[in-house]
């Protein structure tokens, strides 16, 4: 095993002088220097609710391992373009100096922000950010309203938005033809948000909300001792309802009940939305276009499975990569331009090239529609057709964007 | 020289005559070998009766296949078994399996038959493996997810394509050493070597592109682009590529456009697309290059392409997910 370590690294090292060498990427004399791109990686502090689901504990690298594996898969190519990435982390206390912050992040010499942060501090960090070389990817928020009325040119968003991700579920179920819904919400905001966007998504592509209801409880302890029984009692006289349906769609992201409903409701109706079937950008068991690798790449370094925010860090630094690759740059300037340029394209492990909407900075994106086991399908769903790519068929479109990028 | 399809008419025509038999009737023909990767069987075609004539269990997942030099085995890439099987051609028994490292995809072999050259995805390296001994003689360090493997035909240079790092890795076959790494578009998925050496044809799935690349310089002499009509950008999605002998014309399966891009090799102009059947992967000719066999993935089937005439003659039913394809040498 040592020899073979040994052996690889001389190889390696060998790899590295003759490609510089024949590529001249960089002058011989300089060789021995790569040339450095900071990334940053901020994780905002924010009260947790407990889930509902033991299944949906966040982990604390959430995110993090993403933008580690980036990082990783960045060095191995930078061996070839002489090329180095590193990682800063940087942490934002609840109320924090979001200010400070910015301004400690430039000093270290750090352009390209990975932001896991809901809107208000997100908001804050681009407001600091604001005039420096600095460029923020929004890796948590869904708020739609950021990419749309209180959009910002310093952010990148690699979440999509709820409206993505409630289009990518309305696609699939009216294909499917279930196109008459009982719409069951909660009373936080989020919760709200999303059956707004659902009920645009209803709108958008025919389908039909028959009966609405809303779960007022803003607050519940996910652990009881035999609750359950109270549980499936309260969950089918709630879901009972005299108007037919063909599917039950929840707007829950606090977890409230959201997870209680699927097999508990009053009538044989499967449920989707933030529970049973959901719209999501990666999925842990997600294995098409060459996925395995980079699921098995992932759980080798993190000693887990791989979460949506995992991916989207991984493509925002991944996409910060590419963009020095293809510019041969490693000065911010280059890297931002070209990334926002229109030219940019990644390979990110979802079947075709992800790219960023010009008119709100927003990663265009197949998203799958999954149950906690397994992808359902992907969306875009055949025959949701778009004149420029049929993932714009996905959330805001250039025309009824309200987005000015400043 | 290349072996035609007449003297092999010929050889086995004097045992038919011997046997009172038409001559045409007792002709060995040449069989495809396709790896079924959602079935973990491989079909054999007889491709003279343009028919399924077996189907045999193999290891899980099998994708990359290809047929040793003399023709008496098939090797296959049971990617979830970590190991390259060797199934004797004849008898559809696995004989023997070869260290490859994790997770083998593609391979190639080296054109006197030893060693096989294979991409490791998982661990970004090419192993090379000696297939007499079954002992590894390197592992090379190449860029993230290596994928295509090619080889020059005179066995000196060593090709292989990275997936997320998007370069073309050329290795010295004596050194086991980068000599070059060229930067091409999006998930390049598939390298082939033109029969003079002279151009290498590499695929970019992900990109929808195909660079013809100068080995000896390693510039890039043509980038290729396709445009279908009613058929969108992402759709087009470039992996397995083949130059018929003559140089005159490259073959490209374009992967969900479900169709196969005829590109005339010395213009590098698209000619034609031929449809076929969905998700179009691999190809292989026929050793006298009357057809061309690609295997369309999502609709488990594999088309057969009347090489002279460029036109699809036939789908034949196959395993689910055919992904890879070799063909006899006799």
């Amino acid at each position: 095993m040592l020899a073979g370590n040994l052996r690889r690294g001389v190889t390696a090292f060998a790899c590295v002088v003759a490609a510089l060498a024949v590529m001249g990427w960089l002058g011989p004399a300089k060789a021995a220097e790569a040339a450095m791109v900071k990334i940053g990686f901020i994780k905002a502090e924010q009260d947790r609710q407990i889930p509902i689901s033991r299944l949906d504990i966040v982990a604390d690298d959430a995110g993090l391992r993403g933008a580690e594996l980036a990082i990783t898969d960045n060095n191995t190519t930078g061996r070839f373009t002489n090329q180095a990435f590193e990682l800063k982390r940087y942490s934002l206390a609840k109320g924090g100096d979001a200010a400070a912050l910015i301004g400690q992040i430039a000093a270290d010499g750090v352009g390209f922000v990975l932001v896991d942060a809901d809107e208000a501090p997100l908001l804050a960090l681009s407001d600091a950010a604001r005039g420096k070389d600095m460029l923020l990817f929004n890796l948590a928020a869904p708020d739609t309203e950021l990419r749309d009325e209180k959009c910002r040119a310093n952010i990148i968003h690699v979440a999509p938005s709820r409206d993505m991700l409630a289009d990518a579920l309305t696609q699939f179920l009216v294909l499917k033809r279930w196109s008459r819904w009982f719409l069951i919400s909660g009373a936080n905001q989020p919760d709200k948000a999303m059956a707004d966007a659902l009920r645009r998504s209803a709108k958008k592509f025919g389908a039909q909300i028959v009966e609405e209801k809303a779960y007022d409880v803003t607050d519940s302890s996910a652990r009881t001792d035999s609750g359950h029984a109270q549980v499936q009692q309260q969950i089918a006289v709630f879901t009972q309802i005299s108007t037919n349906y063909d599917v039950l769609v929840v707007a829950d992201e606090s977890e409230i009940f959201g997870p209680y409903l699927p097999f508990r409701t009053w009538s044989a109706r499967p449920v989707a939305g933030t529970s049973g079937l959901t719209p999501v950008s990666w999925h842990p068991a997600h294995e098409q276009w060459g996925a395995t690798q980079m699921q098995n790449r992932f759980q080798k370094l993190a000693g887990r499975f791989m979460t949506p925010i995992d991916f989207h860090a991984w493509l925002a630094a991944r996409s910060v990569g590419e963009a020095a690759t293809r510019t041969k740059a490693t000065a911010f300037p280059a890297i931002r331009d070209y990334l926002l340029g229109g030219e940019f394209g990644v390979a990110a492990f979802k079947g075709q090239k992800l790219s960023i909407r010009k008119w709100n900075q927003q990663f265009r994106q197949p998203i799958a529609v999954a149950t906690t086991e397994l992808p359902v399908s992907w969306s875009p769903q055949p025959g949701f057709l778009h004149q420029r790519s049929e993932t714009d068929t996905l959330g805001i479109d250039e025309p009824e964007s309200r987005c000015k990028l400043q | 020289m290349l072996k035609t399809r007449q003297a092999h008419v010929g050889r086995t025509g004097l045992i038919a005559a011997a046997m009172l038999i038409a001559p045409l009737g007792g002709a060995e023909a040449y069989m495809a070998y396709v790896s079924n990767e959602k079935d973990n069987t491989v079909s054999v075609i007889d491709l003279d009766k343009l028919a399924v004539v077996r189907t045999y269990p193999v290891g899980q997942r099998p994708r990359g296949i290809t047929m040793t030099k003399d023709g008496k085995f098939v090797l296959l890439c049971a990617s979830d078994d970590d190991t390259v099987q060797v199934i004797d051609a004849k008898t559809d028994k696995v004989v023997r399996t070869l260290p490859s490292g994790p997770d083998p995809e593609l391979f190639v072999l080296h054109p006197s038959g030893n060693p096989l050259y294979v991409a490791n995805e998982d661990d970004n390296l090419v192993t090379v493996v000696d297939v007499e001994t079954e002992k590894v003689l390197a592992e090379i360090p190449v860029g993230v997810e290596p994928e295509g493997m090619g080889i020059s035909p005179d066995g000196k240079i060593i090709v292989n394509t990275s997936e997320t790092t998007n370069m073309v890795h050329f290795i010295d076959e004596k050194t086991h050493e980068i000599t070059a790494n060229v930067l091409v578009d999006s998930r390049p998925r598939f390298a082939e070597f033109t029969a003079d050496g002279k151009q290498l044809w590499v695929t970019s799935e992900v990109g929808g592109t195909t660079n013809v690349i100068d080995p000896a310089t390693h510039q890039i002499l043509k980038r290729i682009t396709f445009q279908i009509p009613n058929v969108q950008a992402e759709a087009i999605q470039p992996v397995g590529v083949r130059v018929s002998k003559d140089g005159k014309y490259a073959y490209i399966a374009l992967g969900p456009a479900n169709r196969i891009a005829v590109v005339n090799a010395r213009t590098f102009e698209v000619e034609k697309y031929l449809l076929v059947g969905q998700r179009v992967w691999q190809l292989a000719f026929t050793p006298d290059e009357k057809y061309l066999v690609t295997t369309n993935g999502n609709s488990n089937d594999v088309s057969i392409i009347d090489v002279a005439k460029q036109e699809v003659i036939k789908s034949i039913t196959t395993g689910r997910l055919p992904w890879g394809v070799t063909i006899s040498k006799d």
